[in-house]
Order: C-alpha cells, then structure tokens, then sequence
C-alpha cells in the first residue's frame, strides 16, 4: 500500500450528497482483471455524456480543476457496492484525498487499504471549504501527521482518525504481512475450533 | 463485590464477535472468518495479489466461488466460450483458473447449483448460525437472517482473507431496530426495510450492526428475514442479524452442506447459544410499528427515497441541507417526476424480478400468486410493459418449474430467465434503455445502475407483478381486492 503523508495540491467541490460507487465507477468498467487503468471510468456518466463527449461543465473537466488531488464531496460519499474500483479509479485519476461529512463503510476501508485518505471534517467545515473550492483560489493542503486540513485562505481545520489507521497509513504498511505475524495465533484458535465445533472441518 | 461475579449482558453481535476474535490490539481485532463465499467481478486482482507475493489461499475448504455477476440468462448451457462480451469472458475464465489452482469449490455457470452468491450461500446450507461471512459484495449481508455476522469487503479484503482466513476489523456499535406488531396482507420483508431506510437514511446505519427483532421479524419466512438483512447495507448498516430460530434450524436441516446425524445436535445446541441477552444494552434502538405499514416505492435515486404506495413524491425543497436539497432536485429530474404526483401515476416500462433481494423461491410464489390471480380476472401484462423473471439460483429456477410457476408467468407475458444478478446491476446484456421507467425488485435504485438513464423504482415482487399488469405503480392490494 502508498504511504500518506502530505498533501498539497487543487481541490475540486462537488456538492451532491449519497454520492455512491456505482457513480465513482459504473459497472462496465468493472470487467476488469487489473487494478491499473481505471481513471477512465471515473465519474463516466458526470463527466462523459451518452455520445462519449465530455460535459463541460462537471467540475473534473474544468479547465481550472485540471490535476485535482482532493475531491471536497457531500454527505455519506461511497455508498453502496463494495468495489474497490472505486478508490482504485480515483487515484489512478489522480485523487489521493477525499474530504466528506461521512463515509460509507466499505468504501472508508477500501481507502485505507490502497493509501487514499478520506477526511471526515464537520457540516460547517464542508460547507466552507465547499465554498472555498469553488472560489477562484482552490490550493489546500492536507497533512496527516498533524490530521489538519489548511483551505485556501488559509483557515485550519483538525481531523479526528483513528490512530491504528492513521499509523499503518503514514508508515504505508502491508496488512496481509502484518497479520501472517499472528500465524500461530490463528493456528491455535483452528485447532481449538477443530474440536469444539467438529462439523465445521467436515 | 458482585460485579465481578455477574456476567456482562451481551448482544448477538457481541457474541458472535467474541467467539471470533484471534488477537486484538489498540482496538483492532483480527477476526476469524468462517466463510468466504467469492466471484468473479471482485477476486481477480485479489488472487493477482496472492500470486505476486507467493502466499497460498489458506482454506480453501471454507471457500465457495460461483459465476453470477457478468452471466447472461440465456443460453448458459452453452458454456463459457459462448458468452459474446469478452471481458465477462475473461473473468470466468480467471476465475475458473483461479479456483481449480487453489482447490476451492466452484459451481460454474450452468451448474444447477450456480446462482447469485447470496442465494447459493443459504441454499447449499453453508451459512449457518453463529459464523462470520465475507463476500466482495456488499449484500452479504444477507446471511444475517440465521444470526450469522456477515458483510461486504473490498477486494483488498478478499486477499486478506484468502490469505489468512481472518479480516482486521474495528468493532461497530449496536443497533436495535424492532418491528411490532402483525404485518397486513401485502406487506413483506421488502416494505419493512424499505420503511426502515426511509426512516434512518442511507447513512442512518453507518457504524452499527443492526439486529432486527419483533413480532413482525419473527413472523417473517427465512425468505422475508434474507431480504431484510440483504437491505441493511442500503441503510449504511455494516451488517443485519435476525436471532436463530427453529425456522432458521428447519430452513438448514437437509441442505447439503448441513451437518448431519450427531453433529446436527451438537451444532443446533451450539446455534442456540446466538442470542441477545434479555437485559443486553444497545446504543440506539428504533422501534416501527410493523401492522402500520404499507407496501412502500421509491421514488428517487436512493433506497432512502421512498413514499408508502398511497403517497405523493415530496417536494425537494423540503429537505433539510443544501446537499439533499440538491440530490433530490437532481433525483426528480433524472427519474422524471414532478414533486407532489402521486407515485402510483408513474407509467412503467419494464419490470425485473430478481436479484439477491428478491429471486428466492418464496418471492416466485408471491409474485406468480399475483399474476396468477390477474390472470383468472383476464388480465395479462399490460401491452406496453416488458417484464422478466430472473430466479436466483439453478435449483430455485427448478422449483419453481416442478410447482409450474414458470408457466403461469409465461403465459402472462413475463420472461423466464436463466439465473444470476442480471438486472439488478446490468453487467450482462439485461439493462435498461436511457429514461425507461422499471418496478424492480432489486437493491439500488442510483443512477444508471439498471442501464444508463434508466430509472429503477424499487418495490417488493408483489408490486412488482402488479405494476407489471396495471402497466403503472400500484398498490398490489387494490389490484386483488
Ligand atoms: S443481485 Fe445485485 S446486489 Fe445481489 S449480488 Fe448480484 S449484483 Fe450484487
């Protein structure tokens, strides 16, 4: 997994609430056997319209969001399926930081496991850096070890994450590795399990 | 002291958690994971992963693959080779590769036990009370309905588990959500979650496992509680649990992955032990009257928009924030609906009767009872309705024919298909054309999830099959009385 640690880069807004994962990536972009490649398929139905063009004013295809790497989302952002192309896709666009109200679970897991941060920051923070981003300056910086987002002018907003997370996050650490250390504890809990709850090894 | 001598009141989730726990650490636990049901759309780069770092899938025995996704619902018998889109192709064929390298069980397309993950789990009789699930889907949680924890993961996920057969995970809080009261005829599993996730929110859920108790889920069918459970990811919930019963135990008893002989009896004492406590804490409780309810629709491009059959679509501008005043400004417009009609006016165009959420044999019945029941007042499906019927499983499909439904259906102008998820997300050639109106008995209603531009109402199979005939929403009770 990509370690993360800073972040400075454009910020895009957009306000739309119950933002779910058949949106950050539609399904026919799910045929796939890799991980790589799937900016493509980002946002597709925002950006593309049924001809393949693109719309121009969806936010990603402005000229001035050019290169965003925060996306600033409303309420409960990644909902439904569980696919993992969607934090696949937004970094393989270039999006490395994701800032909402809330998260849907699956989609707040899968971030952690590929190195993208989702900011949980509270309505009113929303709405002002929302606003911000719209503005004509939309540079923020986003900093982990000290879990403060700065908006462009310059207001310094704190974050809560959970510190085992936040830990495995800046260190970019590998969770299966990690967990194979516990081999032996596993081995034991199977063979007690063997012989409580026999017709589970049948 | 008698603390220390009392026995901490539990919940279900508490106990089946803690009958899981390997190893925890500043809060994380590595929990032991029973089984891990898997397919094609979401295990490739998983077992990529696996390959790459030289690691083995470490129980293959509790691991079971089937193909529903990408399948087309015709002409399955013709095999793999024959399915027209190449991706789809290539990902049954990875993952047929992937699971004969590692030894794990699979039911191919056209196997007749091969259908929707969800379905297959319960019907092969490897979910059972008490055990951890994990799927790269997020209606896992489905198998909640025997009191077994069980929920989506990413495909990360899925490499963990198959390397470790555990999952690190953050214990959620406890949710309660009681359903009073007897059910009025017409109103199913389906209505009550719908009602529960227009009560809380798509993100009401979010943090909690939910147990769902009461009269009203008591009474349910196994069928029903799966369809509850299967919901409560729509809720935001990260998994549902309906207590064990003698229902759940009759329900496993015979399948083929069921215990038999003296290990039946040992496991059922064990199942019985999956209960919450009755002086058990939760941290937050909802209690619905369940005789109140009415079959319920959704009218927006999310679960939680969603009026009772009788009711008018709602004024956007009635919603709390900019961000849901903007969503359901946008949610009208996509679905082509005016705030205040009454959503029993929406014309429809399509119907699906299908998915993990409603493609067992108990909704065939409840849907074929309808149409049959059309059928004898002379009524058909309306001429400018296309309806189908996709079954969850090869076994449900055969049922359901050895009980002549597929006939009834038939012979008033559905589709019988082959099984798989079909519609329910439009992988495979079923989908939606751009502004056609569909009563779907699926999960999500979001944008494009049925077909580009489509728009999907979601309602239970006894809606479904009466708007099918009335060619418009409808409340099935008007319909049969
Ligand atoms: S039927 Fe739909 S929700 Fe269920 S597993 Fe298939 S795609 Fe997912």
């Amino acid at each position: 997994m990509k370690a993360f640690t800073r972040l400075d880069g454009r910020a895009a807004p957009l306000e739309l609430a119950n933002i779910d994962t058949d949106q950050i990536i539609p399904k026919q972009f799910l045929k796939t056997v890799e991980r790589e490649g799937l900016a493509k398929g980002l946002f597709y139905d925002f950006r593309f319209d049924a001809d393949g063009n693109p719309i121009d004013d969806f936010v990603l295809n402005r000229p001035e969001y050019k290169g965003a790497s925060v996306l600033v989302a409303g309420d409960n952002f990644g909902c439904g399926s569980s696919r993992e192309h969607a934090p696949w896709a937004l970094m393989d666009f270039g999006i490395m930081c994701v800032i909402s109200t809330s998260f849907a679970d699956i989609f707040f897991n899968n971030c952690f496991n590929n190195g993208l941060l989702p900011v949980i920051v509270k309505p009113e923070e929303l709405a002002a850096l929302m606003d911000e981003a719209k503005g004509g300056n939309h540079m923020v910086s986003v900093d982990l070890a000290t879990q403060t987002v700065v908006s462009p002018s310059g207001k310094t907003f704190t974050f809560e994450i959970d510190p085992v997370r936040k830990e495995k996050m800046l260190k970019g650490l590998d969770a299966i590795g990690e967990t194979l250390q516990h081999g032996g504890d596993i081995d034991v809990f199977e063979s007690k399990r063997a012989i409580s709850q026999p017709w589970m090894e049948a | 002291m008698r603390g220390a001598m009392t026995r901490s009141a539990k919940t279900l989730y508490d106990k089946i958690w803690d009958a899981h726990v390997v190893n925890e650490q500043d809060g994380e636990a590595i929990l032991y994971i029973d089984l891990h049901l898997i397919h094609e759309v979401t295990t490739p780069q998983a077992f990529a992963g696996l390959r790459a770092a030289g690691r083995k899938v470490r129980r293959p025995d509790r691991t079971l693959a089937v193909a529903d996704h990408n399948i087309p619902t015709e002409g399955q018998a013709l095999g793999v080779d024959a399915v027209a889109d190449e991706e789809a192709r290539l990902q049954l064929k990875t993952l047929a590769r992937n699971v004969a390298d590692n030894g794990i069980e699979f039911f191919p397309m056209g196997d007749i036990r091969n259908g929707i993950v969800h379905v297959v789990g319960p019907e092969q009789g490897r979910t059972q009370p008490g055990m951890t699930i994990v799927c790269g889907d997020s209606h896992t949680s489905t198998h909640g309905a025997f009191g077994a924890l069980a929920h989506g993961i990413g495909t990360s996920e899925v490499e963990h588990v198959l390397a470790t057969q555990t999952l690190r995970q953050k214990k959620a809080r406890n949710m309660l959500v009681r359903v009073d009261g007897q059910l009025g005829p017409g109103v199913t599993g389906k209505d009550i979650a719908l009602a529960v996730i227009g009560e809380i929110g798509t993100a009401g859920g979010t943090g909690y496992v939910i147990e769902f108790a009461g009269q009203a889920v008591r009474e349910l069918s196994m069928e029903g509680r799966m369809t509850l459970c299967n919901l409560t990811i729509e809720g935001g919930a990260k998994a549902g649990l309906v207590a064990p019963d003698e229902k759940t135990f009759d329900y496993i008893l015979g399948k083929p992955a069921a215990p038999k002989g003296a290990a039946w009896d040992m496991a059922v004492s064990h199942w019985k032990t999956f209960f919450t406590d009755d002086d058990a804490v939760f941290d937050r409780t909802i209690v619905i009257d369940g005789a109140a309810l009415v079959p319920m629709v959704t009218w927006g491009t999310s679960p939680e928009d969603v009026v009772p059959v009788t009711g008018n679509v709602p004024d956007p501008e009635s919603f709390a924030t900019p961000d849901k005043r903007a969503a359901a400004h946008r949610a009208l417009d996509y679905m082509g609906l005016t705030a205040g009609q009454p959503i029993s006016d929406a014309k429809i165009d399509r119907v699906f009767i299908g998915s993990c959420t409603n493609s067992r044999i108990e909704d065939m019945r409840a849907a074929a009872a309808v149409v049959q029941e059309a059928f004898l007042h002379g009524r058909m499906v309306a001429p400018h309705v296309k309806a189908m019927v996709v079954p969850g499983s090869g076994l449900v499909k055969e049922q359901a024919e050895s009980e002549g439904l597929d006939a009834i259906f038939k012979a008033s102008g559905f589709d019988w298909r082959e099984p798989g998820c079909s519609m329910c997300l439009a992988m495979n050639p079923d989908k939606l054309a751009p502004q056609e109106r569909c009563a779907s008995t699926s999960n999500r209603n979001f944008e494009g999830r049925q077909g580009r531009a489509g728009r999907t109402h979601l309602v239970s199979p006894a809606m479904a099959a009466a708007a099918a005939i009335a060619g418009h929403l409808v409340d099935v009770r008007t319909l049969l009385s």
